[in-house]
C-alpha cells in the first residue's frame, strides 16, 4: 500500500524561447517598469505603487497549516516576457511555434481551426505564458454578443472605465500580503465582461503556465457578470518541472450583479515537487467573488492536485438579496505536498444561501487542511449554510485536518457542518483485487467515487480530465 | 491434474503458525466442503488461496490450474479464475455497485482475453440475476456493499460468482449469519454455478448450507490440516457428534 506514490510529471517540459526577464529584486523602480512596459495609464501606475508600498508594510500570513523556509523576496525576478512577443502577435500564425507546441504537449484547444472544425467543442482560449497573454481565440465570436473576453493589459487600453471601476473591489490591495504584492507587480491575466442579460455563447477558458525559472507569476483575473447575464469560465493550470520552489501569487475577482451567474472551475496541476519534496510550485492565491446584485450566483469549483503548497480560499461575499454562494473542492496532496485551502462564506444580504463540500484526499507524507469561514452578519436575516467536510486518506504517513470557523451573528441563520474522515483501507483493496482489479485503477476508483459530488458540478471535459489527474497524481500511492 | 492442488501447506499469520501440512485436492465438477471447530484455519485457507497480505506460505504449494499462487498478486489469481466470496464482505462509499461490477467484468475480460460485455448485455445480466437472488435492482446504484444487511450482502457475493463465472469459488462461511430463506436463496446460486467445468470450495461450520449444497467429498480441519475426510454423511455425523470425536 505504501509504495504506490511516485506520480510521474506529464506536463514536465520547458520551452526554449528567448526571454525577455528583468532581474530578481523588487523596489519602486521595478514597479514602475513594468506598468512602464505595459504603457499602463497614470492611475494604475499609482494603483500599483500604493500596493507596493502596502505591501512593504504587511507580515506574511503565518496562521496556515503548512510550513516552508521564508521566501527572499528579493532573488524573484518579478518580470518575463517571450522576447519574440515584444511586438504583439496579431494572429495564431505570429505566435512562437514553439509556444504552440507546448500548449499541444498540454492538450490545449488553442488552434481555431480545429475547433472550427468540429475537432473539439468550442472553448475560447486566452493562454497566460509566463507573464504575457499570448492568443486569444474566438473573439469575434464573442464580440458579436458584446462579451468582453481579452487579456487584462488589453482591457486596461480598451475598456479603462470599466477596468477602473471593478478592479480592486473586490480584494483591495491591501487585503493580505500576496494580494498586495500581486496588486504591485501583477503581470498579465484575463478580464471578461458579460454585457446585461447575455449568456456567454461558449465556455471560457484560460490555461496558466509557469516557464521561466525563477519567475513569479502573478496573474490578476477580472470577471464581471452584468444584471442578468451568465457566463462559465475555466481555469487549467500547469508549469513544467523545475527544481526551485517558484512562487505563484495570483488574484481573481469576480462580480455578479443582480440575477447573474458565474460559474468558476478550476484545475489546478501546478508542478507539486519530486516524491522527496524538492521544488514544485508555491500556490498562494487570492480568489474571491461578490454577489452584489439580488438573486445573483457565483460557484467556484475546483480541483487541485499540484503544487507544493497551496494556499487558497475562494470565497464569496453574500450581499445581494436571495443570492447564492457555492463552493466545490477537491484537494489531492501526495508525497510531500502541503494544501492548506477552503472558502470564506460571507452572508450579508437577506435569505442568502450558501453550499460548501469539500473533499480532502491525503496521500504519501503530505498534509491537507481544509480550512472554512461562515459567517453571518446582523443583517443577514434568514441566511443558510450548509458545509460538508470530508477527508480521504491513502496509506498511513500523510495527515488531514479540518479548521472550520462559523460566526454568526443572526439569530435566524441556520448553519450546518459535517464533517468525516476515512481511510482506503487494505480490506477495500482487496475486495477490489480479489475481483480483479489491480490495486492502482482501484485506488483510483475508489478515489473517484469519493469525489463524485464535486465532479458533477464540472462541465463534462473538465470532468473527465479531472478524472484523469487524479489517476495521474495517485500514481505509485499503493502497492 | 487437479483444478486445486495443495501439498503440505504451511501458513503463518503474524509469526503465528495457523495451516500446519494441509493437503487438498479438487477436481472440475466437484464441490468440497471444509467444516471445523473454530480456530481450525478454515478461513486462513480461503484468504491465503486468494491471496490476502499478511498470510505468508511458509512451505507447501497451492496449484491451481497447474500454476503455482504463492507469488501471484491477488488481482492475477482473480484473473486465473479464483473467486472469493468474502465472509465480511467490506463497503466502498462512493463506487456504485454497478460500476464496480462493470470494472470487475471488464478487467477480467480482458486478462482473459474474451470479448469485452457492452453495457446493455451487462444490464441485462445482472438485472437477471437480480432477480433470481431477490435483490431490488435499485442496489445497483448504491455504493458497494454500502448500508447492505448482512443477508444483502452474502446475496451480493452470490451474484458476483454468478456474474464473474469464475473456475473455482472459495466460499468462505457464506453462511453464516443468514436466516433460512436467505440460506436456500444462497444455495440456489451456488447449485446454478456448479457445473462440469468449474468446481467450488464450501468452507462451513455448520452442517445446515450443506443440507441445500449436497457435497461430493467433506473434510475436517483442525489444528491446520485436514483430519479426516468422507461423503456427505460425514457432515451429518459432525452436527450429531460435535467435533471432539474426528479431532481426539
Amino acid at each position: 500500500m505504501d509504495s504506490l506514490v511516485n506520480a510521474e510529471y506529464e506536463a514536465g517540459f520547458t520551452t526554449d524561447v528567448e526571454t525577455e526577464t528583468l532581474p530578481p529584486g523588487l523596489d519602486e523602480s521595478v514597479v514602475r517598469f513594468i506598468s512602464a512596459k505595459k504603457g499602463e495609464p497614470e492611475w494604475l501606475t499609482e494603483w500599483r505603487l500604493s500596493a507596493y508600498q502596502a505591501w512593504q508594510d504587511m507580515p506574511t500570513p503565518q496562521w496556515a497549516h503548512v510550513h516552508f523556509p521564508p521566501i527572499d523576496f528579493q532573488s524573484i525576478s518579478y518580470y518575463s516576457a517571450p522576447k519574440s512577443q515584444t511586438d504583439g502577435p496579431t494572429s495564431l500564425e505570429e505566435v512562437d511555434p514553439e509556444l504552440l507546441d507546448t500548449y499541444k504537449k498540454l492538450g490545449i484547444p488553442l488552434h481555431e481551426q480545429e475547433i472550427l472544425a468540429g475537432v473539439r467543442k468550442e472553448v475560447a482560449v486566452d493562454a497566460v505564458f509566463d507573464s504575457v497573454s499570448i492568443a486569444t481565440t474566438f473573439k469575434d465570436k464573442l464580440a458579436d454578443a458584446g462579451v468582453i473576453f481579452c487579456s487584462i493589459s488589453e482591457a486596461v487600453h480598451e475598456h479603462p472605465d470599466l477596468v477602473q471601476r471593478y478592479l480592486g473591489s473586490v480584494v483591495p490591495q491591501r487585503d493580505n500580503f500576496y494580494a498586495a504584492l500581486n496588486s504591485a507587480v501583477f503581470s498579465d491575466g484575463s478580464f471578461v465582461y458579460i454585457p446585461k442579460g447575455v449568456r456567454c455563447p461558449m465556455e471560457l477558458s484560460t490555461y496558466f503556465r509557469i516557464n521561466a525559472q525563477n519567475t513569479g507569476q502573478f496573474e490578476r483575473t477580472l470577471i464581471v457578470a452584468d444584471a442578468g447575464s451568465y457566463v462559465s469560465y475555466l481555469e487549467g493550470c500547469t508549469a513544467p518541472m523545475r527544481d526551485e520552489n517558484q512562487l505563484h501569487a495570483a488574484v481573481v475577482e469576480l462580480v455578479a450583479l443582480d440575477d447573474a451567474q458565474i460559474k468558476y472551475s478550476t484545475v489546478q496541476n501546478w508542478y507539486p515537487g519530486d516524491k522527496d519534496g524538492k521544488g514544485g510550485i508555491y500556490n498562494f492565491v487570492t480568489k474571491r467573488g461578490a454577489c452584489r446584485g439580488d438573486r445573483s450566483k457565483i460557484s467556484w469549483t475546483q480541483v487541485e492536485t499540484g503544487s507544493a503548497i497551496t494556499w487558497k480560499y475562494p470565497s464569496v461575499v453574500l450581499r445581494g438579496n436571495d443570492s447564492v454562494g457555492e463552493f466545490y473542492s477537491v484537494a489531492l496532496t501526495n508525497n510531500y505536498q502541503q494544501a492548506d485551502t477552503g472558502t470564506k462564506m460571507i452572508h450579508m444580504g437577506r435569505n442568502t444561501k450558501s453550499t460548501i463540500v469539500s473533499k480532502g484526499i491525503s496521500a504519501g507524507k503530505s498534509e491537507n487542511s481544509y480550512r472554512g469561514l461562515v459567517r453571518t452578519t446582523p443583517s443577514a436575516q434568514g441566511a443558510r449554510n450548509y458545509t460538508q467536510c470530508d477527508s480521504l486518506l491513502i496509506g498511513s504517513e500523510s495527515g488531514a485536518h479540518t479548521f472550520p470557523y462559523i460566526e454568526s451573528q443572526n439569530p435566524s441563520a441556520i448553519i450546518e457542518h459535517e464533517a468525516s474522515t476515512s481511510k482506503v483501507s487494505d480490506e477495500q483493496l482487496f475486495l477490489c483485487q480479489q475481483r480483479g482489479i489491480d490495486a492502482e485503477k482501484a485506488v483510483s476508483m475508489i478515489v473517484n467515487g469519493f469525489c463524485k459530488e464535486v465532479f458533477r458540478e464540472l462541465p463534462m471535459e473538465f470532468a473527465v480530465e479531472a478524472g484523469k489527474l487524479l489517476e495521474v497524481s495517485l500514481e505509485g500511492a499503493v502497492g | 491434474m487437479s483444478l486445486l492442488q495443495i501439498e503440505e501447506l504451511v501458513v503463518e499469520v503474524a509469526g503465528q503458525r495457523i495451516l500446519n501440512g494441509l493437503n487438498l485436492a479438487l477436481d472440475t465438477g466437484e464441490v468440497h466442503a471444509i467444516m471445523g471447530p473454530n480456530g481450525s484455519g478454515k478461513s486462513t485457507l480461503a484468504n491465503v488461496m486468494a491471496g490476502r497480505p499478511g498470510y505468508e506460505v511458509v512451505e507447501g504449494r497451492i496449484e491451481f490450474d497447474g500454476v503455482e499462487l504463492a507469488d501471484l498478486e491477488p488481482d492475477t489469481r482473480a484473473h486465473a479464475g479464483l473467486f472469493l466470496a468474502f465472509q465480511y464482505p467490506v463497503e466502498i462509499p462512493g463506487v456504485s455497485n454497478m460500476e464496480f461490477l462493470k470494472a470487475s467484468l471488464d478487467n477480467l475480460h480482458a486478462a482473459r482475453e474474451l470479448e469485452a460485455v457492452s453495457t446493455v448485455e451487462f444490464m441485462k445480466s445482472v438485472r437477471a440475476i437480480a432477480e433470481e437472488l431477490d435483490l431490488n435492482p435499485e442496489f445497483l446504484k448504491r455504493g458497494v456493499n454500502e448500508g447492505f444487511s448482512g443477508g444483502e450482502k452474502k446475496r451480493n457475493e452470490i451474484l458476483q460468482l454468478l456474474l464473474l463465472q469464475p473456475r473455482l469459488a472459495v466460499l468462505d462461511e457464506t453462511d453464516s449469519g443468514l436466516d433460512i430463506d436467505a440460506l436456500q436463496v444462497v444455495a440456489k446460486g451456488v447449485n446454478r454455478f456448479s457445473g462440469p467445468d468449474n468446481g467450488v470450495l464450501l468452507i462451513t461450520h455448520y452442517q445446515r448450507l450443506l443440507d441445500h449444497i449436497v457435497p461430493d467429498v467433506v473434510h475436517v480441519l483442525a489444528e491446520g490440516r485436514i483430519v479426516r475426510s468422507g461423503d456427505k454423511d460425514l457432515a451429518l455425523d459432525l452436527e450429531a457428534k460435535g467435533y471432539s470425536w474426528v479431532v481426539a
